[in-house]
């Protein structure tokens, strides 16, 4: 009887255990425990959230071990942690520490211009972030067992969310009508794997569970892009970034669990103070989006 | 007479899942959100997914004390990995402010008994409940049972730990048979909720 560790049923099914749930970016311990005790069902460790990332600029790099490590001794739910794109190094050091998935992410710095991380070479499953379809399914070749929208980090901005979400959902069901014959074309215009491409044309979804990150601030906005077909909220900023931060944590994941239910998601939206101060005017070199290939 | 329904309690994790896979042995099953939810369902799955969120929505959808009289009052369950956390009648390391579980099914069980993710596995079990043939079982972060009491009946075991196991009309499980295609454990419920109505 043969037990095996990190097939991909084991890296994809942690992500189905996560759906319905909302991972919060913390850059302490203490965060961490706020974040566990509103309801999170993971944390992401950092030792910046991408708000403070986007002004402090320079390179942003893996967090440091120490820091990652406090983060996963003091709560008992998933600690994911973030590499740069394409630095297999700093995943295999994120490894080491045990931690429960690995981010790699446009939030760093890139590492290398033209290739990611090959993610089939790890045990620990890997999430990356995609704008459309070709994009998503490239991270899924080479091994991503989560999906999520790239949005715009850092900006309490849901408008880039949207726009990736859309393009994701609206590719899945462009393939879901084309005949098979198409489908080769299809892979590539995407840049996308032609298995991949045929896969999801008889599935009619992704391989992975697709998440929704960058720029959710409220709970109406982890309500809306629920509906638009996430299936799990990352909030970054939004939270540690608001005036009162565990509130507003809660309601955002009883926002999450609850997006259809309009009644709810009024009751949670009452008095949760300051929102993040949101940014729109982003310079198109200070385009995070657009780190990834 | 119609056959049952089951609902799925949909606060968090793996629930679309076993959806999918009560329609695949034939029976109707639904979403469980708010206490509203429950009226209607013969039975009930608490799935998968991080049983520390489950507990704070079980608090703030209301859910909870109408599900604890129902368990209570005999209603079938099926609990997996954070589900079999919540049927338990006692958790080793509570987690601070969490709400005492269920209690339905006499065990003590320890959270990520294996540890964190990269111990997660898939492995073959023998459970002769559902037939010879072994079931492929796929354990996330998953929780097992230190002991348990006389009422309970073991019918999986992985090494020396309890990892499937039946009182009464619950059914509790550490690992997620919502994430193959095999239905075997799936069925065994359907045919135990159907022996109780």
């Amino acid at each position: 009887m043969s037990t095996d560790r990190g097939t991909v049923r084991v890296k994809r099914g942690l992500a189905e255990m996560l759906k319905g749930g909302v991972i919060m970016d913390v850059v302490t311990a203490e965060q961490a425990k706020i974040a566990e005790d509103s309801g999170a069902c993971a944390v992401m460790a950092l030792e910046r959230v991408p708000a403070d990332i986007r002004r402090d600029g320079g390179v942003a790099r893996m967090s440091d071990p120490a820091l990652v490590t406090a983060i996963m001794d003091a709560v008992s739910i998933p600690v994911m942690a973030k590499c740069r794109i394409g630095h297999f190094a700093e995943a295999q050091v994120l490894e080491s520490l045990g931690v429960d998935y690995v981010d790699e992410s446009e939030v760093l710095t890139p590492a290398d211009e033209a290739n990611h991380v090959d993610k089939w070479a790890f045990t620990v499953p890997f999430v990356c972030g995609a704008t459309n379809l070709g994009e998503a399914l490239r991270r899924v070749g080479e091994g991503a067992c989560m999906i999520r929208s790239k949005g715009e980090a850092g900006t309490g901005n849901v408008v880039e969310a949207v726009r990736h979400l859309r393009s994701i959902t609206g590719g899945i069901k462009r393939i879901e009508r084309l005949d098979a014959g198409e489908l080769m074309s299809e892979a590539k215009q995407l840049g996308a794997p032609y298995e991949l491409v045929c896969e999801l044309h008889e599935t009619g979804a992704l391989p992975v569970p697709l998440f929704c990150a960058g720029g959710i601030a409220t709970p109406a906005d982890a309500a809306l892009v629920m509906q638009l077909g996430a299936q799990a909220c990352f909030v970054g900023s939004g939270i540690f970034k608001s005036g009162d931060p565990a509130k507003r944590a809660r309601a955002i994941v009883e926002a999450t669990t609850h997006f259809d239910n309009p009644e709810v998601v009024a009751k949670v939206s009452r008095g949760l103070g300051e929102p993040m101060v949101g940014i729109t005017d982003v310079a198109p070199a200070d385009r995070l989006a657009d780190r990834g290939w | 007479m119609n056959g049952p329904t089951v609902g799925v309690v949909a606060l968090q994790g793996a629930f679309a899942l076993h959806i999918d896979a009560l329609t695949d042995c034939g029976t109707a099953a639904r979403a469980v959100r708010l206490p509203a939810d429950l009226a209607g369902c013969d039975a009930v799955v608490l799935p998968g997914g991080e049983s520390t969120t489950m507990g704070k929505l079980l608090d703030t959808s209301g859910l909870r004390d109408p599900l604890r009289e129902r368990l209570a009052a005999g209603m079938p369950a099926f609990g997996t990995c954070a589900g079999l956390i919540l049927c338990v009648t006692e958790v080793l390391d509570p987690v601070p402010n969490d709400a005492s579980p269920f209690g339905v099914v006499d065990a003590v069980a320890r959270r990520n008994a294996y540890g964190r993710q990269v111990e997660s596995f898939e492995t073959d079990l023998a459970i002769d409940a559902i037939g010879p043939e072994p079931f492929r079982a796929v354990f996330i972060r998953a929780p097992v049972m230190e002991s348990v009491g006389p009422g309970v009946d073991v019918l999986g075991w992985q090494n020396d730990h309890a990892v499937l196991a039946r009182q009464g009309p619950v059914l509790v499980g550490s690992f997620h048979p919502e994430l193959t295609g095999d239905r075997r454990i799936h069925q065994y419920f359907v045919d135990l909720v159907k022996e109780s109505m």
